[in-house]
């Protein structure tokens, strides 16, 4: 007996190379199997749904869950934040997305991703400067993990004696993302509900303090702002701050720990990026859609019953969005299985696109670049110990758990 | 020409000229060097300018962020090519191939493309048009000039005409703190291009921006002062306004004049060609050698019912300039048709208006998402049954949704329910375009019929 398509892409022995599965898909561009999510792989198509606005990202417009194995339990205890906007459609969505985009991004935050340049530099070399020992360096541990928190605490205004605090949340609730099928499922929900919890109530007094007296950073201007669209109330400031995080932590960290596994399995690229940092860019770009972190988008439904090629997806059915399998079809991307980062007219659905395309897009780039360049630059002579490395469990998150290299040195 | 060698050796020594230095010239000159053209390319463009960008001049040069000397288009990449700038070319000898100009030259063509867009439409009566502080907007002297004149801080501006161009420069002079009085002869703002249920929209930002809003009326007259300069303006309703700034925004006039008497089709609608960008004769006869593209061009399109189609957009330029460029070096069976649904663009007031398709044809409009109390929106334009067109207020994200409904003539109103569907999107509303045969100020699409010669014309209306 095969297995269904859909669950050999949930499959973790297929976890280090999807892709060969991705195009078995694409020869059906929508994927049902009876009961199960419909499953989209093809770009154009893939494309046109994330356009679509009888489309919703909304849970509360599924007919029934059933049948999806990627779909949350709904959550039930009092505690649980409301969803943030990745989960909401227009206007909510859009009233919030502008209101966090404020103290963001262009036009009233030009400068603020633009403005970090230094930091981000600061902290890449210091995690650098921190490696220790070149003959075995996981890279995961010793700097994409860290690397993105440290970010987001800068970004939102945590205080520095906060953030290791702040790490051990954030390694508790991305851990329960990433299911381990031999821990005990119970405890690890509590321990993820817990640190939820802890860092909830933690944002809150952070936010008090921040009204009371409030800094240039991210949650002092969300706390005080008093926009065109009034403020957030505490509850959409606390699920808004919380999806910064959540959405922004696994996601860089496997952009990067990835990008460093495809660079080093390309020395020529890893080479020129090596003498010519600007690289760093088309270099980025290129890893968002050969390895995209995301690599499916399953939070979708419909409004209606609508008919793509031909098939018709009734009301209420979930979706998947496989960005991954668009981003490697080959009829938008020429030798879409070559890593290739002159590659002209690149635009892959790495980071989603229409209303909910990333918000942290601008910095995730420049992240990424920064982690990428200077890794090129000061390890000497790396090498991959372990090809391909272990996978974590998460086929949405996808990502190396730990990224064994060595080096001959590290150059100042 | 097939197989006898011509292209190959027109490919490699043939003479190429372009009238029209601006963007959809430099697109079609970059294409050509770009697909292996190495003969001789000559660019003739009546301004002393290297090409630039225009939506600029009514946008950020007002606002004085950026100075129209810095509007130069991005170049994609390096063309060899002779440039003969500040000429006018002033006439066409098709049977001989060549162009003459102001100074009495000649440059002999083998293919020639005609990208001579348009200006913008003087005051009419001659003697106002020229008091000082009286401005038109097409180019980066136009904007330059007047945007020296908004830094001295005149007490009131007034735009004539409230198209996009007109809406536009009344939103930069409001952000610069002037006071603004908009004439227009339309019962609202941008009602040509998107009709009366869009306009009052229109209309009530323009308000809310302090904009001293007048519709339904016409400036009958511009009075200047001894020193000629103009002082006020008379309009039809009796009243005065008295301003020492005046922007007529009138729409613009195909550039064409020059090819009068050439036998080509071209005439105050621009000039006909087909799909592939190949000019017609008068006598509705389709050249080899001459081709069309930007905003002089109108061309059948296979969305519209193939009638001809002219637009004033900067995609459309852009576009329609490498099709053509490329069309003119390969064979017939090579070629590609010109047939991208339309786009345009606008920001005014804060607000980023984007439109797909032809709004202008519709009959009906239909509010599918968003509300437009909160001046974020889609309205979804119906013409007999189908999806003609789309605009967006703040919420251009979701168009390429519309534009796919549009390129497959999607039924008018759409079935089905979406995300953010407010009481205003219940059922479609009459879209109120003015009568047709009353000219707005500045369509910037325009629906020409089925024929390709100007003088045997028939507007077909777009109701
Ligand atoms: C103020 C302003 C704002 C705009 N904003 C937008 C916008 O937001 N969005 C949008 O989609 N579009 C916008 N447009 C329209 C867009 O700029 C035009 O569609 C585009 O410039 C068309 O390019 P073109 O090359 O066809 O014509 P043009 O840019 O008009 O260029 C034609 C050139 O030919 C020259 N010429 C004319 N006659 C002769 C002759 N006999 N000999 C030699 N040369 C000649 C002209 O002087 C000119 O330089 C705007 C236009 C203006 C003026
Ligand atoms: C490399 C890193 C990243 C990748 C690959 C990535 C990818 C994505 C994708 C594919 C989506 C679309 C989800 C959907 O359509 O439902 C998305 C949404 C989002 N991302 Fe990212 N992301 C990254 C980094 C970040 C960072 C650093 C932040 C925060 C600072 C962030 C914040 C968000 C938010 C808030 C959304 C929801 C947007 C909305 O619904 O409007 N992301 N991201």
């Amino acid at each position: 007996m095969t297995q269904s398509l859909l669950h050999q892409i949930l499959d973790y022995a297929n976890r280090a190379n999807p892709y060969p599965i991705y195009e078995q898909l694409r020869k059906t561009p929508v994927h049902h199997d009876d009961g199960g999510p419909y499953v989209i792989s093809t770009y154009y198509e893939i494309r046109s749904l994330l356009h679509d606005p009888r489309i919703s990202s909304d849970a509360r417009n599924l007919a029934s869950t059933a049948g999806d194995p990627l779909a949350e339990p709904a959550q039930e205890e009092e505690s649980a934040l409301p969803p943030g906007f990745l989960r909401l459609d227009p206007p909510e969505h859009d009233r919030l997305r502008r209101m966090t985009n404020r103290p963001f991004g262009p036009p009233h935050s030009p400068h603020r991703v633009d403005g970090m340049r230094g930091e981000l530099h600061d902290i890449v070399s210091g995690l650098v400067d921190g490696i220790g020992d070149p003959g075995r360096i996981d890279l995961v541990e010793q700097f994409s993990y860290p690397f993105p928190v440290t970010v987001i605490c800068r970004l939102l205004g945590v205080p520095r004696e906060d953030e290791s605090r702040f790490h051990t949340w954030a390694d508790t609730i991305a851990a329960s993302l990433d299911p381990d099928p031999d821990a005990d499922p119970t405890e690890r929900g509590k321990g993820a509900n817990d640190a939820r919890m802890q860092l909830g109530m933690y944002l809150a007094g952070l936010i008090e303090e921040r009204r009371k007296n409030p800094g240039d950073d991210m949650l002092s201007q969300l706390a005080t702002a008093k926009g065109e669209d009034g403020s957030m109330t505490t509850m959409e400031l606390l699920s808004t701050a919380a999806l910064l995080l959540i959405a922004g932590h696994e996601t860089t960290v496997n952009l990067i720990t990835n990008g460093m596994l495809t660079l080093l399995r390309h020395p020529d690229v890893l080479q020129r990026l090596r003498e010519d940092p600007r690289l760093a860019v088309p270099v980025v770009e290129e890893l968002l859609r050969f390895e995209p972190p995301v690599q499916l988008v399953p939070q979708r439904t419909t409004l209606a019953d609508i008919e793509v090629r031909g098939v018709t997806i009734p009301k209420g059915a979930s979706l998947w969005l496989v960005l991954a399998s668009g981003n490697r079809d080959p009829q938008r991307f020429e030798d879409p299985d070559r890593f290739d980062p002159d590659r002209p007219d690149n635009q892959h659905l790495g980071l989603g696109s229409g209303i909910h395309s990333c918000f942290g897009a601008p910095l995730a780039r420049l992240e990424a670049q920064f982690a990428l360049a200077e890794l090129a630059r000061r390890l000497e002579n790396p090498r991959l110990l372990e090809d391909p490395p272990p996978y974590r469990q998460n086929a949405v998150l996808r990502g190396p758990r730990h990224l064994h290299i060595s080096c001959d040195g590290i150059r100042p | 020409m097939l197989g006898d060698g011509s292209l190959e050796r027109l490919k490699r020594e043939g003479r190429i000229v372009v009238v029209g230095a601006s963007l959809a010239g430099l697109r079609a000159a970059e294409t050509l060097r770009a697909e292996g053209f190495a003969g001789s390319l000559t660019l003739i463009g009546d301004e002393p300018h290297e090409p630039y960008d225009r939506p600029p001049l009514s946008k950020q040069v007002l606002l004085g962020r950026a100075a129209a000397d810095r509007t130069a288009l991005p170049r994609l990449r390096s063309v060899d090519a002779t440039w003969r700038l500040g000429v006018p070319a002033t006439g066409l000898d098709m049977a001989a191939g060549r162009v003459r100009l102001a100074d009495d030259d000649e440059v002999p063509y083998d293919r020639l493309l005609i990208a001579t867009g348009v200006r913008a439409r003087a005051w009419p009566r001659e003697a106002e048009a020229e008091l000082d502080g009286v401005f038109v907007l097409r180019t980066r002297d136009d904007s330059a000039a007047l945007a020296r004149r908004l830094e001295e801080g005149p007490k009131r501006v007034l735009v004539i005409g409230a198209g996009f161009t007109g809406s536009e420069i009344a939103s930069a002079c409001r952000e610069r703190g002037l006071a603004v009085t908009v004439a227009e002869r339309g019962a609202a703002p941008l009602v040509g291009a998107l009709g009366g249920v869009v306009g009052a929209v229109a209309a009530e930002m323009q308000r809310e921006h302090g904009v001293d809003l007048r519709c339904g009326v016409m400036v009958t007259a511009l009075e200047g002062d001894a020193s000629g300069r103009v002082r006020a303006a008379h309009l039809s309703d009796g009243s005065t306004v008295e301003t020492d700034v005046v922007i007529v925004s009138l729409g613009a006039i195909r550039n064409t004049e020059w090819l009068a008497g050439s036998g080509l089709g071209a005439g105050p609608r621009g000039i006909a060609c087909d799909a592939g960008c190949r000019a017609f004769d008068i006598r509705g006869i389709v050249t080899d050698d001459i081709y069309a593209a930007g905003d002089v061009a109108r061309s059948p399109h296979p969305l519209f019912g193939y009638q001809f189609l002219s637009l004033e957009h900067w995609g459309n330029a852009a576009s329609q300039a490498r099709i053509a460029a490329h069309n003119m070096i390969s064979e017939s069976t090579d070629r590609i048709p010109h047939m991208e649904v339309p786009a345009f663009w606008s920001s005014q007031f804060g607000v980023n208006i984007k439109s797909v398709g032809v709004p202008s044809l519709g009959t009906e409009v239909l509010i599918s998402q968003g509300a437009l109390r909160d001046h974020r929106f889609i309205g979804v334009y119906g013409y007999q049954g189908r999806v003609i067109g789309a605009v967006a207020f703040d919420q251009a994200r979701w168009l390429p949704f519309y534009q796919e409904l549009i390129e497959t003539t999607a039924a008018f109103p759409p079935p089905f329910p979406t995300v953010d569907r407010c009481s205003d999107g219940q059922r479609p509303l009459d879209a109120d375009f003015p009568d047709p045969s009353v000219p707005t100020h500045g369509p910037t699409v325009t629906l020409g019929g089925y024929s390709p010669a100007d003088r045997r014309m028939t507007f077909t209306p777009a109701h």
